[in-house]
């Protein structure tokens, strides 16, 4: 198993995930709110679709080296499993469901002589032998039959929930909030497995310049998705409530210090800052080549950096949050009696001030997650994004955007990408909108 | 006033000199300038006679803050840190890796950034407005929750969508504007309604949604009720009562972005092939021109700067509540 950095760091954010789970069971004042979302149909759908999501991406963090292989390839347990598509390459464009390659090409029969005409692509409907007129069919009996399948498995699953859950667990599949969840991950299970069906006959997304299946890549700009909008939340966030806690507790210099950093900072045009920084980063890997010894160590490398110089420029707004949420709360009688008593500043800090701002920090994570999606993929256009190599919506638009003026259009690299990042983006906006509305105090009330 | 500004004023240079400062970290200190000699020159096989080169070329050849061979005020000077860092302070620019005059650049550029930016900013403001003021009229009605709805499916979509997508339907299907391009005068307007009208759509979602945040705030507050209860129509309470009152914190927003209008927007610019100082800082960016890239970085601070200044001359003018402390 081989461990990259942005792997470990997404590790840690399972654990600490995990902790504050465990730590926040039973408590009644996170529990509220936590119900009022259960009960929301749009949240719960959000939240199943992006930890639909959330799983392509922790199956595609899991890295090894293939026992037999010579080449010493890193793959991941997603690459594993999506094989064909990885190693099934045609020459060039292909569309979706396509059979013969984009362009004519100049090809010998078996008889000697050439013929202009479309070549039929190496994989993708490779089984039929009439693809004119069988193609259609056969598209459809497979689609139907991967719907069937992953149907059978959910409706399996959901017979075994229903035949094992004692009577009084048995809300959890019956209230009206339940019954669309269970309709959200049906469809998501069926459809899931038919594309996963078709893909192992055709490429459903079609392929790109180098021939390369595009469904195949969008899959796995999920997790470069996911990293960048949960990473540099987690690289944001210590910093931000740390000198915004403490900024509006201490007041005083510290506050014109700490005030002057953000402000600094946030004066600087955010993409200006981030493209001098990554160029900086350029410059430090290409003289440092040896300490990057493999492509995708680079690429993970570069794409921590990238978290790392967002987290950066993004923690100022969250810290001028917290810093006026902080000055109002150490007026707080609470707070005013805890001092009175003598309890020292570390414990108030700890223990009443950091609790009563974490529904501030709760929301602003949910909120940025969607707008660092979509700043990766603008980020990526200009070349200051994650790298050329990898992955990556970003990179997806950007090499296809130029396709648009070819005739016939290209236009299956772009719509995968728009699909992918639409659904992603759009659930975590409902998402953290439903979020918003139930641990923000001001809302709370109407739901 | 003038007092208060002259402080406001002054508070500012201590924020540009870390700018400078954190800039001049980020170009010199993180990567020497051999690194970046090297770097430009190419990896493999580089002399060190032409790095040596590159560097007296550029005025890179001398020491980063303190000079000891040099005599007099020079030791001070005769470093990279006087020539190129403080020299920002005073905007003298200098000349770009390319050896051509950055401030000439920066004065011919600005203009089209701003012809793009601007419309974009004002169009985009009244439209936003408009739409959210009827979602405030029709609040609790299905019309409010439909247009809820779009704005969230708008606010998904990255915008290198919106404007690949326009440049397709509008440009080349339709084939009503240019796909891109740029001309002197008034023959601009017509490569620049694409841009605007892309500008302006992609920000509707979530413009829409803020500003009804803002009027829905003013909407529940108790001079509205005591207007309705005088038997004012909601379309009076709305035009009289809440719209001013809301538009304070909506135009101290605008104050701010206003000094960043002439920086342009990086993609806009370079989508449709404007000569603007976005698409100058792109270029910058992909021939990895560190010089262009550094006046860049403070001219924006500087603007953001003076747009913070703007602001509170603003607050001081519209709100009579802020008082001149």
């Amino acid at each position: 198993m081989v461990v990259l950095w942005t792997d470990a760091l997404i590790y840690v954010l399972i654990i600490v995930m995990l902790a504050l789970g465990v730590y926040l069971r039973g408590k009644e004042h996170i529990q509220r709110p936590l119900q009022q979302i259960g009960r929301n149909k749009i949240g719960m759908t959000s939240l199943v679709v992006l930890l639909f999501f959330v799983l392509i991406g922790l199956l595609d963090s899991v890295h090894y080296i293939l026992a037999d292989d010579k080449k010493n390839e890193v793959i991941s347990l997603l690459d594993d499993f999506a094989t064909p598509l990885r190693e099934h390459g045609e020459k060039t464009y292909s569309a979706p469901f396509a059979t013969t390659l984009y362009s004519k090409e100049m090809t010998m029969l078996a008889d000697g002589t050439l013929q202009w005409a479309y070549p039929r692509l190496a994989f993708g409907g490779r089984h039929l032998d009439h693809p004119e007129t069988e193609k259609i069919p056969d598209i459809l009996q497979k689609a139907a039959y991967g719907l069937a399948q992953g149907a059978s498995l959910i409706g399996f699953i959901m017979l075994l929930m229903w035949g094992l859950l004692a009577e009084q667990h048995k809300r959890f599949m019956r209230g009206s909030t339940a019954k669309t969840v269970w309709t959200v991950v049906f469809i998501i299970v069926s459809f899931s497995y038919a594309a996963i069906h078709l893909s192992a006959y055709y490429h459903i997304f079609g392929t790109d310049k180098v021939g390369e299946d595009v469904f195949y890549q969008a899959v796995k700009s999920i997790r470069t998705g996911l990293v960048i909008g949960t990473l540099t939340t987690l690289i944001m966030l210590p910093m931000a409530i740390i000198f915004g806690i403490l900024a509006g507790f201490f007041r005083g210099w510290v506050d014109d210090v700490i005030q002057y950093i953000y402000t600094t900072l946030n004066s600087i045009p955010s993409v200006l800052l981030i493209a001098a920084s990554i160029l900086m980063v350029q410059v430090y890997m290409a003289n440092h080549e040896a300490d990057f010894t493999s492509v995708i160590v680079r690429a993970d490398m570069r794409l921590l950096f990238l978290c790392l110089i967002l987290g950066v420029t993004s923690w100022t707004g969250l810290c001028r949050l917290l810093r006026a949420e902080t000055l109002k709360l150490r007026e707080m009688e609470y707070v005013q009696a805890a001092q009175a008593l003598g309890v020292k500043q570390g414990v108030i800090l700890l223990r009443h001030i950091l609790p009563n701002v974490m529904h501030i920090v709760l929301i602003s994570v949910v909120l940025d997650f969607s707008s660092l999606v979509l700043a990766e993929a603008v980020l990526s256009y200009i070349n200051i994004g994650v790298d050329p190599t990898s992955y990556s919506w970003g990179n997806m638009i950007n090499g296809a955007r130029l396709e648009m003026a070819r005739e016939p259009i290209v236009w299956w690299s772009l719509t995968a990408a728009f699909v992918f990042m639409f659904a992603l983006v759009l659930a975590a906006n409902l998402f953290a909108d439903v979020v918003q509305n139930a641990f923000d105090p001001r809302r709370s009330g109407n739901e | 006033m003038s007092q208060y500004i002259i402080r406001r004023f002054l508070y500012s240079l201590p924020l540009l000199m870390g700018v400078n400062i954190l800039t001049f970290v980020l170009f010199f200190v993180v990567n020497s300038p051999d690194d970046m000699a090297r770097m430009q020159l190419g990896q493999k096989h580089v002399t060190e006679q032409s790095i040596a080169n590159w560097k007296q070329q550029h005025g890179y050849d001398v020491p980063l803050l303190w000079n000891d061979d040099a005599q007099g005020e020079k030791k001070i000077t005769d470093t990279i840190f006087y020539q190129k860092s403080v020299g920002l302070l005073l905007f003298r620019f200098g000349v770009s890796d390319s050896g051509r005059n950055i401030g000439a650049d920066i004065k011919e550029r600005a203009m089209p950034s701003l012809a793009v930016a601007l419309p974009t900013l004002m169009i985009g403001l009244l439209v936003n407005i408009c739409f959210a003021l009827m979602m405030v009229l029709f609040r609790n009605s299905y019309l409010e929750h439909a247009g809820l709805v779009l704005c969230v499916i708008l606010m998904s979509i990255s915008s290198l969508f919106y404007i690949i997508g326009g440049q397709f339907f509008v440009g080349k299907v339709l084939r009503l504007v240019p796909i891109s391009g740029y001309d002197d005068g008034m023959a601009a307007i017509k490569f620049l309604i694409l841009p605007v009208l892309i500008g302006v759509f992609s920000g509707i979602g979530s413009g829409v949604r803020w500003y009804r945040t803002l009027f829905l705030e003013e909407v529940e507050k108790d001079y509205v009720r005591t207007a309705r209860a005088k038997g004012l129509t909601e379309t009076q309470t709305l035009f009289r009562h809440v719209l001013p009152n809301a538009m304070i914190p909506i135009l101290t927003g605008v104050v701010v972005v206003l000094p960043l209008l002439f920086m342009g927007s990086l993609i806009m610019e370079s989508f449709f092939s404007i000569p603007g100082l976005g698409s100058y800082t792109i270029d910058a960016i992909n021939s990895q021109d560190f010089a262009i890239v550094r006046a860049m970085v403070f001219l924006g601070s500087v603007l953001y700067v003076i747009g913070l200044l703007l602001t509170d001359i603003s607050y001081t003018l519209v709100d009579p509540r802020v008082r001149l402390s």
